[in-house]
């Protein structure tokens, strides 16, 4: 019983809510009939300069009206996507970037959408008003109803005419109240189908036009691209410093050492040994330098063994309890799994180094054209890409495939970390382990 | 004593044969790829077999396994594997039947004539040689562990030459300390980790071995 008073007060709460944005929306329909007709005016005067210098305020004006209106439609499910080209990062102060900011308004084809949409609002708008149209006529129902009607037929001579009712007698009143009353309860119904009624009409033309979709989607590979080359041409660099630096290095002394030798053989065989003992170490250092060089460039277990065992490594290597589940096929392309592989590692060193756990979930799947890694610690939250470079860049480098990384790190914790890259498997065979 | 090597490496496959001859090992046979490998060890049972972890034709871990399937078939062939870099998963696989004569080195070690005959030596005793990389990586695993936190700076280091496969005798060599010290201390981190005693000292490898990898 309990459970079905709730159900009513949620209904009515929402029917509430629905009236009051169904208002709202056939409010912004006259601003949109004004804002239209602004609009218009000044770009026809574009064309002899006076409405150009106003253009940017207007549209500002006008898009916020627009994104009020996806909201809304996504409010009552109906989610609109906002279409409009991206700001370049700067205009110049001179006149040419005051040119290119009109042009960037005028050529973007979701302006005139805008427009076109002003224009049509100033009368599907007015379906917002639907509920609060019910509410009061049912108000007036029971107002005349209730006893008002008394008056009103000694002042008007005639009876009040109440939804298909004259109302001049006591059972015409009832009749005027029962009326009412179902009015009432059909309130909490017609907010939703307004709203929803009025959404499709805004996705129509506020949404994204399948051009300006795949032009978005061109300017998204475009950015990711950049980086993904930006941050390959800063590996390589650093690739080339370690090697300049170390094993570079330690082999120009080696070599210097063994000439060394070379002279002192038979005058100071004694220092002779010594050098030699000396090279043969530079040459261990070297090795280990290079071998430290490798396993950031290309681990060799990755190589050896791939992703399901390369990270299950990572696990036995860190000295954190690491449970391991991993459903992967072979077949992945080598570039993602690498770019798991090195989010997860450094996932797993965030847990080691910032959170206080003692364990640490990793579970690695495929399915769908995705690959999915998970990583929970039960340490203490907080974590935050802001503060550092390493989730930071594990999103660039999940970006360049698409990939995406999500973080819910509550502070006191636990922390998971979800990531996910789309891929399909190069070959069907499947080592699943 | 009768040496299978597998290398893919021409000049370092040369190097070792002329090491180990000079040694008075006798390599029977010197392979580069896996499939060889598993042949050669089949037909001549050696007393060693030493193996680089990567091989030919795939370049993955062919000769790690190539050397653990010829375990399996020869139960207790000591195997020496070499490899450029360790890895604790590949230890643990070769660890994982529990009996010795395993050694798991970098390549570096062959730079010490001495000291890598001396591992070779040992695996095929029955013993084990870890690199020192390896027992690194297994005590850094290990380094939140209550009962490691426990031994004195001078234990964890005896723990580390055992887990290398050092002998007690070896162990106070390189501690410049007399035997007696060195078992003294080693009969203090079986009580600290709560390990049985034993007085073989490759069983005792053994069980270090086992608690690191745990
Ligand atoms: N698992 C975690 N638990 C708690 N806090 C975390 C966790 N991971 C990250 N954090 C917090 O989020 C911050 C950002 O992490 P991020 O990896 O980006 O940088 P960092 O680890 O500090 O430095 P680095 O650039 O070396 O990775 C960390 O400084 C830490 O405070
Ligand atoms: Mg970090």
């Amino acid at each position: 019983m309990t459970d079905a008073l709730g159900a009513w007060r949620a209904r009515v709460r929402r029917a509430g809510g629905d009236t009051a944005v169904g208002a709202a929306i056939a409010a912004g329909a006259m601003a949109a009939l004004a804002l239209f007709l602004v609009t218009a005016y000044f770009v026809t005067l574009f064309v002899i300069g006076i409405g150009a210098v106003a253009l940017p305020v207007v549209t500002k004006g006008v898009r916020r009206l627009c994104n009020l209106n996806r909201r809304a439609a996504g409010r009552v499910g109906v989610p609109v996507a906002v279409p409009y080209r991206p700001q370049p990062r700067e205009f110049e102060k001179d006149i040419v970037g005051w040119m290119r900011r009109r042009q960037w308004i005028l050529t973007d084809p979701a302006t005139w959408r805008d427009l076109l949409w002003l224009l049509l609002d100033t009368a599907v708008g007015t379906v917002g008003l639907l509920p609060a149209a019910v509410l009061c006529y049912a108000l007036e129902g029971f107002v005349v109803g209730a006893g008002l009607w008394r008056p009103l037929l000694d002042a008007n001579g005639t009876g009040w005419w109440y939804c298909f009712i004259t109302v001049d007698s006591r059972p015409s009143a009832l009749l005027a109240l029962a009326a009412a009353s179902g009015l009432l309860l059909a309130w909490p119904w017609t907010g939703r189908p307004a709203l929803k009624a009025h959404a499709y009409f805004t996705r129509f033309l506020l949404g994204p036009t399948e051009n300006t979709v795949l032009a978005s989607r061109v300017r998204h590979l475009a950015e990711t691209r950049t980086t993904a080359l930006d941050t390959q041409a800063a590996e390589l660099r650093r690739i080339e410093r370690d090697l300049h630096d170390g094993a570079q290095a330690r082999l120009v002394s080696l070599g210097f050492t063994l000439g060394a030798v070379e002279r002192n053989m038979d005058r100071k065989p004694e220092e002779a040994r010594r050098l030699l003992r000396e090279a043969r170490e530079s040459s261990v250092l070297a090795l280990r330098e290079l071998r430290d060089l490798v396993r950031g460039i290309h681990p060799p277990v990755l190589a050896e063994r791939g992703l399901a065992d390369a990270v299950r490594a990572l696990g036995i290597d860190s000295p954190l309890q690491v449970a391991v589940e991993t459903d992967v096929p072979g077949g992945l392309p080598a570039p993602v799994e690498s770019a798991m592989y090195f989010s997860v590692s450094e996932l797993l060193t965030n847990a080691l180094k910032h959170s206080g756990a003692d364990r640490v979930e990793i579970e690695l799947r495929h399915g769908q054209d995705v690959l999915y890694a998970r990583v929970a610690d039960d340490g203490r939250g907080g974590a935050d890409a802001g503060r550092g470079t390493g989730l930071h860049g594990i999103r660039r480098r999940l970006a360049a495939f698409d990939g995406t990384l999500d973080i819910s790190s509550p502070v006191g914790g636990p922390t998971v970390t979800k990531m996910e890259i789309p891929c399909a498997l190069s070959s069907p065979k499947t080592s699943s382990s | 004593m009768r040496v299978v090597l597998a290398e893919d490496l021409f000049l370092l496959r040369q190097g070792l044969i002329q090491l180990l001859e000079a040694y008075d090992f006798e390599v029977v046979a010197a392979v580069d790829n896996g499939r060889d490998l598993s042949a050669a060890l089949a037909e001549h049972r050696p007393d060693i077999a030493i193996v680089d972890v990567r091989l030919p034709p795939t370049f993955t871990t062919e000769g790690l396994q190539a050397a653990l399937q010829a375990r399996r078939d020869m139960p207790g062939l000591p195997i020496l594997v070499l490899s450029q870099n360790v890895e604790q998963m590949y230890a643990r696989e070769l660890l994982a039947d529990g009996t010795g004569g395993i050694g798991y080195l970098l390549k570096d070690s062959v730079f010490d004539n001495d000291q890598f005959i001396d591992a070779v030596s040992r695996v095929a005793a029955g013993g084990t040689a870890m690199d020192p990389a390896v027992v690194a990586r297994l005590m850094v695993s290990h380094a939140r562990d209550e009962p490691l936190g426990a031994l004195t700076a001078r234990e964890r280091h005896v723990l580390e030459l055992m887990a290398e496969g050092c002998s007690n005798m070896a162990i106070a060599q390189r501690l410049s300390v007399s035997e007696g010290a060195a078992a003294k201390h080693i009969s203090n981190i079986f009580a600290k980790l709560m390990l049985p005693q034993d007085s073989d000292s490759n069983r005792r490898v053994l069980a270090v071995l086992a608690y690191l990898n745990a």
